[in-house]
C-alpha cells in the first residue's frame, strides 16, 4: 500500500516537476513569471496607446481608469499638427538614416583593417577605439560646435554625417568592435585563396569579407540607426532649429501646442493640452520605430549571438 | 623580401584605418584637449571670435566648492548609479537565466524585453514619467510609503522610494545587458553541468560554482556598459546642467568644460569601482 502511494507520488511530481525540471508546474511558474515581467515592461505602452484614445470626460470620469470609452482620434490630429507630423518625419529618417549607413561603412573598414592586418601601434590604437565608446559625447561636444560653427555646418546634416565618415559618430566604438569581432571569426581560407589568386586587399575586402559580413552590417546600420534616431542632445546642438527630428519635437511638444492652440480666456472646453494629448504625441512618435522593431525584431534581438560581440 | 611583405601588410593595414585616425585625432582628441584648455580658462564668446583669459584650476575649485546645485547633482548621480547599476545587471542575469530555459514561445518574450532598448529617448521617457505611465497604480497601496520613511533611515528610504517610483524605467534599460548574458549562458557547455550534477551538485550550487564564475567577464561588459548609457542618457540632470552652463553667458564655456570633466572623472571612478568589485570576487 505505500509503496504504491509512494509510486503516486513520484509519479506527480514528474508529471508536475519533471526529472529536471520540464514538467508542468514547473513550466507553469516560468510563464507566469516572463508574463508578469512581460506586463511590467509593457505596461507604459498600454497606458500611453490608452490614453491617447481619451476624450476630456474620459480624463475626468473616475469610473474610467484605463480603457477609454471610445476612440477619439482628434488627440492624434493635434498632436500631429503640433509636431509637424509628417515634415518632421522625413527630415528625422534623413538625420537617422544617412549617418547610419556612413557610420556602418566606415566602421566595416576599420574594423577589417584592425582584425586582418598587422600594423604597428595596433594595439594601442585599438585601445583608443574601445576607449572613445566610454568618453562621453558632452566632453567633447563644445569644441566640436565651435568647430562646425566655424565651418559653417551648424544646422546642417553635415554636422552628423561628417563625424560618422570619419568613425567617430555616436557609439562609433561599438561599431567597429562589432565588425573587428565579425571579421575575426569569419575563416581566413576563402581570402587566402584569393590572394592567391592575385587579388589585392580592397578588392578581396569589397568582393569577398563585405558579402559574408551581411549579418553584421544590417545589426549595425538597425542600432546606428535607431540610435541616432533617438539622440537629442547632440541633435538639439548641432542640428539646432533647421533640422526638428521627433524626439525633440516631442522634447518641446507643450511650448508648441501653447503656441498653436492658445487658450481663450472664456472657454469652457478642454482645449488646452491634457495627457491624452501628450500621449498621443508621444504614441506618434514612437510609431515609426515600433514598425522598425517589427520589421526588424530579429535582426535586434539576435544581434548579440550574431555579431559575436561577446567574444571568443 | 620577408621585411618587404611585413611593410606592405602594415600599409595596407593603416590604410584601412586611416580615416579612423585621422577622425579620432580631429573629433575626439582635439576636442578633448581644447574642452581641458577651456576649463582652465574663461572663455567669453565676442563678435570677434572666442575670447580666452587664462585662470588655472579656478573654474574647477568654483564647481567643487562653490556651486551647490552641481554638488548636489553630481552626488545624486554618483548615488543613483551606484544603486541602479547593480540592480539592471542583476535584473539582467536573472532575465537572461529564465528565458534560457527552453520553453516554448520564449522568443516572444525576449521581444517584449528588448523593446525598450529600441524605443527609448530622453523626450519619450520624460513624457511617460510626467504622465504617470511609468508608475504601476497600487504600488503605493502594497507599500505604506509614510511608514517606510519612518521605519528606515532617511538615505536607505530615499534610495527604496526612488527604486519603488523609477523600476519600469530601470527595467527598460535592462535589454541589451539581457541579450549579453543570454548570449554567454547558451555558449557554456552542456556536459560540464551533467559532471557537476553526477558529482551530485544541486542546481543552486553549479548556479554559483559554475554558471556565475564563467558569466565574470559578461557582468564586467554589462556593468560598464550599464555605467554608460546610464551616464550620457539624455534625462541624466548632470548633462542637462553642463549643457545650460554652456548657454549661460554668466557661467560660460570655459566653466561648462570644467563641469563635463568632473563628470567624466566621477564617471571614470564609478567604473573602476564596479569592475575592481567584480574582479576581486573571482579570486
Amino acid at each position: 500500500m505505500s509503496l504504491w502511494n509512494r509510486r503516486v507520488i513520484d509519479r506527480w511530481k514528474r508529471v508536475l516537476w519533471g526529472f529536471t525540471g520540464e514538467g508542468i508546474l514547473f513550466r507553469l511558474i516560468i510563464y507566469f513569471l516572463l508574463t508578469l515581467v512581460g506586463f511590467v515592461y509593457l505596461y507604459p505602452l498600454f497606458y500611453m496607446v490608452s490614453y491617447s484614445f481619451m476624450d476630456t470626460d474620459d480624463l475626468i470620469d473616475p469610473l474610467v481608469s484605463l480603457l477609454p470609452t471610445g476612440f477619439y482620434v482628434d488627440n492624434f490630429v493635434r498632436a500631429a499638427a503640433v509636431m509637424d507630423f509628417a515634415r518632421t518625419l522625413m527630415q528625422t529618417v534623413l538625420v537617422s538614416f544617412l549617418p547610419a549607413a556612413l557610420q556602418t561603412a566606415s566602421a566595416a573598414l576599420i574594423g577589417y583593417g584592425f582584425a586582418r592586418f598587422r600594423f604597428p601601434l595596433k594595439p594601442v590604437l585599438f585601445a583608443l577605439v574601445l576607449a572613445t565608446f566610454v568618453i562621453p559625447p558632452q566632453i567633447t561636444m563644445i569644441p566640436q560646435f565651435l568647430m562646425f560653427q566655424q565651418l559653417g555646418l551648424l544646422g546642417s546634416i553635415f554636422a552628423y554625417l561628417i563625424p560618422a565618415i570619419f568613425g567617430q559618430g555616436l557609439k562609433s566604438g561599438l561599431f567597429i568592435l562589432i565588425f573587428y569581432q565579425f571579421f575575426r571569426s569569419i575563416p581566413k581560407a576563402l581570402e587566402e585563396a584569393a590572394q592567391i589568386d592575385g587579388a589585392g586587399p580592397y578588392r578581396i575586402f569589397a568582393v569577398i569579407s563585405v558579402p559574408m559580413a551581411v549579418p553584421a552590417f544590417i545589426i549595425s546600420f538597425l542600432f546606428s540607426m535607431v540610435w541616432y534616431w533617438n539622440e537629442t542632445t547632440l541633435a538639439a546642438l548641432y542640428l539646432g532649429d533647421q533640422l526638428r527630428t521627433l524626439p525633440l519635437q516631442l522634447q518641446q511638444f507643450a511650448a508648441t501646442y501653447q503656441k498653436l492652440y492658445p487658450v481663450a480666456p472664456n472657454s469652457q472646453t478642454g482645449r488646452s493640452l491634457n495627457e491624452a494629448i501628450n500621449m498621443a504625441g508621444t504614441f506618434l512618435n514612437m510609431i515609426p520605430l515600433l514598425i522598425v522593431y517589427f520589421v526588424a525584431q530579429r535582426w535586434f534581438v539576435e544581434s548579440v549571438e550574431r555579431s559575436g560581440i561577446t567574444g571568443e | 623580401m620577408r621585411l618587404s611583405h611585413r611593410w606592405r601588410e602594415a600599409l595596407t593595414g593603416l590604410s584601412f584605418v586611416c580615416i579612423w585616425i585621422v577622425g579620432f585625432l580631429i573629433f575626439t582628441l582635439f576636442p578633448l584637449v581644447r574642452t581641458f584648455l577651456f576649463s582652465l580658462n574663461e572663455v567669453r564668446i565676442t563678435a570677434e571670435g572666442i575670447r580666452t583669459q587664462y585662470i588655472g584650476w579656478e573654474n574647477y575649485r568654483a564647481a567643487l566648492f562653490l556651486d551647490v546645485q552641481f554638488g548636489d547633482i553630481l552626488v545624486q548621480y554618483a548615488m543613483e548609479t551606484l544603486v541602479t547599476v547593480p540592480i539592471i545587471v542583476v535584473f539582467a542575469l536573472m532575465m537572461a537565466l529564465l528565458l534560457n530555459i527552453k520553453v516554448r514561445g520564449r522568443g516572444v518574450f525576449r521581444t517584449i524585453y528588448f523593446l525598450p532598448v529600441v524605443i527609448t529617448s530622453g523626450p519619450v521617457i520624460k513624457q511617460l514619467i510626467d504622465q504617470g505611465a511609468t508608475t504601476l497604480p497600487g504600488i503605493e497601496d502594497v507599500v505604506e510609503m509614510s511608514l517606510l520613511e519612518q521605519m528606515l533611515p532617511g538615505l536607505i528610504a530615499d534610495i527604496v522610494t526612488y527604486l519603488l517610483g523609477s523600476f519600469i524605467t530601470i527595467l527598460w534599460f535592462s535589454g541589451v545587458q539581457m541579450l549579453i548574458f543570454l548570449a554567454g549562458l547558451q555558449k557554456l557547455d552542456a556536459s560540464m553541468y551533467e559532471a557537476a550534477s553526477i558529482d551530485g551538485a544541486s542546481r543552486w550550487e553549479t548556479f554559483w560554482k559554475l554558471t556565475l564564475p564563467m558569466m565574470n567577464p559578461m557582468i564586467v561588459v554589462n556593468l560598464v556598459y550599464t555605467v554608460i548609457t546610464q551616464s550620457v542618457f539624455a534625462l541624466n540632470p548632470v548633462i542637462g546642467y553642463v549643457q545650460d552652463a554652456m548657454y549661460d553667458p554668466a557661467l560660460g564655456m570655459g566653466y561648462s568644460a570644467a563641469l563635463a570633466w568632473l563628470y567624466f572623472a566621477v564617471m571614470l571612478i564609478l567604473l573602476g569601482l564596479f569592475v575592481l568589485l567584480v574582479r576581486q570576487r573571482k579570486r
